[in-house]
């Protein structure tokens, strides 16, 4: 069974930081179907939609009837575990550095045999059949890797050596929320205690305003409140000075949200409060605390691990009532996009999270369903613990982004008539 | 699976000649180019033929990127009329051999070089494990395996766990191989190999260990083939073709390698000799990992499945035992120098069967045969092939 993690102790100041080597991460175009999936916490394998044969590895033909017609379908992962291994040698660096490293040779039930890290909580093959569910994750590469769980959960899975290395589990870690006066801010501050989070530093731009449950949040042991102004690059070069060497994840919940299209309001200074909040603090925030994250991602078990930027739904489309907060979070994704890219090669995860309405003032005037601040901070929390990378929380979100794969164009048709 | 008997024409009249084995070493810094211009030089200077003679090639090799077969011939100043390009790793000495002895029976070339040959750099065997396959690249590199070590380890413990085999049992091959090796002057592992130093070998990918990995390492493998008649004019030493199969991507719906293709087409294979597998006087199996070589003894047919330890357990597989096994030392204790570990066998096969093979001739040796084994695409080797070679009367 695993044991719990213990708290690490305090950081040797006289030892190097050790630097991060990446798994290999090359995969071609057609696995990275498995990496798209995997980004949303989904196991998907190749259905030939001719054939029925599931197929791996990843293919352009079915290996059974040659149809192009593949589809990637959810799985449901369960297998036997046929063959296992410990890795005492390897000539990856990422592993040298953490071997011994434990894999198995799964046969799924639907068909293909996969080769899979494996948690330490499944059994060894014996006389006895071992049962094992196969799941997809995002290695610290940003790739997909298939693991083989236990069947049933175990009290302290999650605090597998090799499994830990996928997720950026808050447990221990020391975290930055940047904005801890909305309700989603509390909700997420109060998550975060919740799943073990050593230190919470929490943002408030104007200390002098009073806010309900500001002093909630600040009463818990683990929190510490920190002033930021994302307005500010001073501000937030103050704060990366101070914190910066030690923040393991940030979640960057700041925004500005106002109920605008074009013609409704004159002028363009809210449309300017929000880009200068949700996109350039955004950048502010990045080119201060990028670097710091980035220079610590494999320092120990507690190194620096994720990136949260709550974008908004409306980020993919936009939403005309609320035009301008809609290109000001469009503006952000774009460049969350830069960052993931910027952040992959030193393992660090960018998530990106896209919430429809949430039920907050500022979404007072929207009709159900809205999702609860409490239900954002839970999926952001899910997201750090299971290693996603794109997170569409509650059915709103859910429906939106089904409807703009489905066909964007006529996404856009719908919402320009009312939704 | 069922092999298809009917209508294959024999092998009949052509010869292999030549034997020629580059130095191995363990990194060089020459490239692949280097190794097969030494290569071709051996051929041409032992078999007396001018280079312009060779009118057919096959180039087998992992390291001559971006140049194929086809950059060697101008590297080379070579002009053949027929010409293979064959990086099937250990399968391509018996995939080359099989087609050099058809364009030979076509008329398609008269003298055919057949050339394998790898460098190796400190770098380079960690650099091709990542784009061996798009397979390997998509779907086991990213595991740490760093090569075939844990692909084999599955494959390994699966069998010990099936049959009851133990890791003595594989030491046994090791070791015997050894043996040989200290009487082939080629070979990288110059001194003797205990049992109990094979047990207590540092594990690499349990139940692998140490001595069950080969050493890859840099050199070159080499023959001829052509008519016996014209082996005889140019008055060669020189073996016959008895027999040649091959097959890919067998058994795909088995969910562990637990039998190779030369299950499938065995039987025709000793049929086109005219023999059965008790009349081989020596073998060369393909031997990446020990338990191949036990998958080789049970689908050629020389025992059961499942019986290959015990197999073992009841033979001598040195040079002058009851079963010669890898007379040369095999890649194990000779090393691996790439797409050239696909014709190690090949090679020895034909000193073997020549009265070249020295202090590790297996006495009054006829009949041998060669087997091949390559490409571990995702999780499993996908080429078998096997020869039987048979001294000219």
């Amino acid at each position: 069974m695993t044991m719990p993690l213990m708290k690490p102790r305090k950081k040797n100041p006289v030892l190097r930081t050790r630097q991060m080597n990446l798994p290999p991460w090359a995969r071609g175009r057609t696995a990275l179907g498995m990496t798209a999936a995997a980004a949303e916490g989904r196991f998907e394998l190749q259905v030939c939609q001719r054939c029925q044969a599931v197929q791996y590895p990843p293919r352009d033909a079915c290996h059974r009837c040659l149809s192009s017609q593949l589809r990637w379908t959810a799985q449901s992962g369960a297998g036997e575990l046929l063959s296992e291994t410990v890795l005492h040698h390897s000539n990856d660096p990422f592993y040298r550095e953490r071997l011994p490293w434990r894999l198995g040779l799964i046969r799924l039930d639907v068909g293909p045999t996969v080769i899979a890290h494996l948690h330490g909580d499944v059994a060894s093959p014996s006389t006895s059949t071992v049962r094992v569910h196969v799941g997809a994750r995002l290695d610290r590469a940003g790739a997909a890797v298939l693991i083989g769980f236990p069947p049933e959960e175990t009290e302290h899975m999650a605090d597998d050596t090799m499994l830990r290395e996928m997720t950026s589990d808050p447990k221990f870690r020391k975290i930055l929320v940047t904005d801890g006066k909305t309700e989603v801010g509390q909700a997420l501050v109060k998550a975060l205690v919740k799943a073990g989070a050593e230190i919470v530093w929490v943002g408030h731009a104007e200390p002098w305003k009073k806010l309900p449950g500001l002093d909630d949040i600040a009463a818990l042991t683990q929190v510490t409140l920190v002033p930021l102004d994302l307005t500010d690059g001073r501000s937030v070069s103050e704060l990366a000075g101070e914190i910066g060497g030690k923040v393991d994840i940030v979640v960057n919940n700041a925004e500005v949200h106002r109920a605008f299209g074009i013609a409704s309001r004159r002028g363009t200074d809210a449309a300017k409060a929000e880009m200068d909040i949700n996109y350039f603090g955004l950048l502010r925030l990045a080119q201060e605390l990028g670097p710091a994250l980035k220079a610590r991602s494999a320092d120990g078990t507690t190194h620096a691990a994720a990136w949260v930027n709550v974008l908004s739904v409306y980020a993919l489309s936009n939403y005309p009532p609320h035009g301008t907060f809609s290109a000001s979070k469009a503006a952000a994704y774009s460049l969350a996009q830069c960052l993931r890219a910027e952040m992959r090669p030193s393992g660090i995860r960018v998530i990106n999270v896209f919430p429809g309405p949430i039920d907050d003032e500022w979404n007072q005037n929207l009709p159900p369903p809205k999702i609860a601040p409490a239900a954002l901070a839970s999926a952001i929390v899910k997201a750090l613990k299971d290693g996603i990378e794109d997170v569409y929380p509650g059915d709103v979100a859910q429906e939106w982004v089904e409807r703009w794969r489905e066909n964007p164009k006529v996404l856009e048709r719908e919402l320009a008539g009312g939704g | 699976m069922t092999a298809r008997r009917a209508g294959r024409a024999s092998y009949e009249g052509v010869a292999v000649a030549v034997p020629v084995t580059v130095p191995y070493v363990r990194y060089s810094t020459h490239g692949a180019h280097w190794f097969v211009g030494k290569a071709m030089e051996a051929l041409v200077e032992r078999s007396g033929i001018a280079k312009d003679a060779i009118d057919g090639l096959t180039v087998s090799s992992f390291s001559l990127a971006p140049d194929t077969a086809v950059g060697v011939t101008q590297h080379l100043g070579l002009s053949p009329r027929w010409l293979d390009h064959i990086p099937t790793g250990g399968a391509s000495g018996v995939m080359a051999l099989r087609r050099a002895a058809r364009a030979v029976q076509a008329g398609d070339a008269d003298v055919v070089a057949c050339v394998a040959a790898d460098a190796n750099h400190v770098e380079s065997f960690r650099q091709m494990l990542g784009g061996f396959s798009s397979f390997a690249r998509d779907a086991s590199y990213p595991y740490g395996s760093g090569g075939p070590n844990s692909v084999f380890a599955f494959i390994t413990a699966h069998y010990m766990r099936t049959f009851g085999a133990t890791r003595e049992d594989f030491g046994r091959i090791a070791v015997a191989q050894r043996a040989n090796a200290l009487k082939n002057p080629n070979a990288l592992f110059k001194v003797p190999l205990t049992l109990e130093q094979y047990m207590s070998a540092r594990p690499i990918s349990d139940p692998i260990h140490l001595f069950d990995c080969v050493m890859p390492c840099a050199g070159a493998e080499a023959f001829l083939v052509m008519s016996e008649e014209r082996a005889r004019d140019e008055g060669l030493a020189h073996v016959v073709v008895r027999g040649a199969i091959e097959r890919h991507n067998a058994y795909a719906d088995d969910p562990v390698l637990v039998r190779g293709g030369w299950r499938v087409d065995r039987d025709e294979l000793f049929a086109q000799a005219g023999i059965g597998p008790e009349a081989i006087d020596f073998v060369q199996t393909y031997d990446d990992y020990p338990v191949v070589v036990a998958l080789q003894f049970e689908d050629l047919g020389f025992c059961e499945k499942g019986d290959g330890t015990a197999f073992i357990r009841a033979k001598t597989l040195t040079n002058d035992g009851d079963f010669p096994n890898n007379t040369s030392g095999g890649q194990l204790s000779a090393g691996q120098a790439g797409c050239a570990g696909g014709f190690l066998g090949m090679t020895e096969a034909i000193r073997q069967l020549t009265g070249e093979a020295g202090e590790r001739a297996v006495k009054d040796a006829t009949l041998g045969l060669v087997s091949g084994f390559g490409m571990v695409t995702y999780d499993r080797c996908l080429c078998t092939g096997a020869v039987i070679l048979g001294a000219s009367s």
